[in-house]
């Protein structure tokens, strides 16, 4: 008896600071600023400005998310080839930038990138002309995979290692070529670790507001910098709570995916 | 297979563990060197100098930063992983339905975009009348640092055996101190390995903290943000090389210091 007692401090947290505040953002989301109910917050999202800024996101977000996807599958395979521990150093080394701080990433990715910055200057020593590098859609997405790759590779990685050596062996002697272990083994096998590094990538890149930020300079506006702007610059809270609610569903979507794949077994962390 | 053909994929596969190597560490390398060039141009090296890390930690603002990081994150580690704990006891003793709805509201945190727990929590903060201040990135960190914490400890918790926890009481033991001698030296691990996950994520964080601040309190991560929107400085590069070098440390000694007991 005493041990359900123990859950009391975290109930309490938890409905004060993660079931209210949504509460709040629902309700925010759906009254204006007199209080009365209203779904116009919502809708807002079909305008031009805001329905642009949601597809960019979405876009740029998707794209982000495959070519992770198609860099870290493979880095995966290998690693899991190479048949060293958890903790080895080789796989160390891909997860390291994980965990230094996110701006100071995108900051070095700046200074590369920039007019005056290190990329340019190497093309103009070499007599070549300067490319606008910065302020594009190529420098957001960039930016989103260097970021978030770490988190596409580890759920991978984790799920590969568990596919039985044997299972893989008996497919090759039973005559099938590497095309076909890969889309009959490797692939399937490996379905939960791809999904949950799907949306450990996309769910970030789509509600960023800081890589479009720094690389995109203020041109580019994803849905993130417009929610974020609602709140710090606009403060219309209730526009800006309307649009969030529009960016959950796409989480909750997500959310969903994960339930139906991932059994349970966490994502690696 | 023959032997050149294996030879071949090997170094074929080395070849893009390098690319990739190079794609992830280049710019943080890049930003190291120019920690270290005098001259303020990213393109121009005017030779060795020491001077960005002399003015950063002379700079107020930078040295405050830090330490509202490092206290933020200890401090919100520490409470987490008490209340975590505690929590996960208890979640692993209730029945599955109610399992399953906590289990689910505590992966809200998880999954949810950064940005929407922040302005929830912000939009809470200034309903319940509590100023944004030091006190409310605790809270948010916190919040977000619970959910991690439990998922460490839970499958510990489901190792133990239950029936050496009721041996201990049937020896006389009273529930705390069963508790103390026989369960919490298993789930040790878990709640160590929670509470270091808790202190990352808290030193990692910026949307959240960005959103539940208020005017007057930096961390590390938000005086980053501003800074470099201003302009980039060469202290900033000082101090991503700083925290690199920390971070490595750190996941080092963590990752490869010599384990007491073998699994």
């Amino acid at each position: 008896m005493s041990k359900k007692m123990l859950a009391g401090p975290y109930l309490i947290w938890m409905v004060g600071f993660i079931m209210i505040p949504l509460a709040l953002i629902v309700y925010y989301g759906l009254t204006d600023r007199t209080g009365a109910f209203t779904v116009a917050n919502v809708m807002a999202i079909t305008t031009a400005e805001h329905a642009k800024a949601l597809w960019l996101s979405l876009g740029l977000s998707l794209v982000s998310t495959v070519i992770c996807l198609l860099l870290a599958y493979p880095l995966a395979m290998i690693l899991r080839g190479r048949n060293m521990g958890q903790s080895s150093f080789i796989v160390f080394i891909f997860i390291l930038p994980m965990w230094m701080n996110f701006l100071l990433r995108t900051l070095a990715w700046q200074t590369l990138l920039e007019k005056n910055g290190v990329i340019n200057g190497i093309l103009s020593t070499l007599h070549l002309p300067t490319q606008a590098l910065i302020n594009t859609s190529g420098a957001i997405i960039l930016g989103m995979v260097y970021n978030f790759l770490p988190f596409m590779v580890l759920p991978i990685y984790n799920v590969l290692c568990k596919i039985d050596d044997n299972t893989i062996n008996a497919a090759r002697d039973l005559g099938a070529n590497f095309l076909q272990t890969l889309l009959r083994i490797w692939i399937p096998l490996s379905i939960p670790g791809v999904i949950s590094g799907i949306t450990m990538v996309f769910v970030p890149a789509l509600t960023t507001f800081v890589i479009s930020n720094l690389l995109g300079g203020s041109k580019i506006l994803l849905i993130g910098n417009v929610i974020e702007q609602e709140f710090t610059k606009g403060s219309n809270w209730h526009l800006g709570s309307g649009l969030s609610l529009v960016l959950m569903i796409f989480i909750l979507l997500s959310m969903a995916l994960i339930a139906k794949y991932d059994k349970g077994e966490g994502s690696g962390f | 297979m023959n032997k050149t053909r294996l030879m071949l994929r090997k170094l074929v596969q080395d070849f893009y563990l390098v690319l990739i190597m190079v794609f992830l560490y280049a710019p943080i390398a890049t930003m190291m060197v120019l920690s270290f060039n005098s001259s303020k141009s990213r393109t121009q090296w005017g030779g060795f100098t020491l001077r960005w890390y002399t003015e950063m930690f002379a700079s107020r603002n930078i040295v405050d930063a830090m330490y509202n990081t490092l206290l933020i994150a200890f401090l919100s580690a520490l409470i987490a992983t008490l209340i975590g704990t505690a929590a996960a006891i208890a979640i692993n003793s209730m029945r599955q339905v109610p399992k399953t709805i906590v289990m689910g509201i505590t992966n809200i945190p998880m999954l949810n975009a950064d940005i929407v727990t922040g302005i929830s929590l912000m939009l809470a903060f200034i309903a319940f009348g509590i100023s944004l201040g030091f006190q409310t990135v605790l809270i948010a960190h916190i919040t977000f640092n619970i959910p991690y914490v439990i998922l460490s400890v839970m499958p510990k918790l489901k190792q133990t055996n239950r029936y050496t926890y009721e041996a201990a009481m049937d020896l006389g033991a009273g529930p705390v101190q069963a508790f103390f001698k026989v369960v919490f030296p298993d789930i040790l691990p878990g709640v160590l390995s929670g509470f270091l996950l808790a202190f990352t994520m808290s030193l990692d964080d910026f949307i959240i903290t960005h959103f539940t601040r208020g005017a007057g309190i930096n961390t590390l991560s938000t005086l980053i943000y501003s800074e470099v929107r201003r302009g980039i400085k060469p202290s900033m590069y000082a101090l991503s090389t700083v925290i690199f070098v920390v971070v490595l440390a750190l996941l080092v000694i963590s990752n490869f210091a010599p384990k007491k007991q073998v699994k």
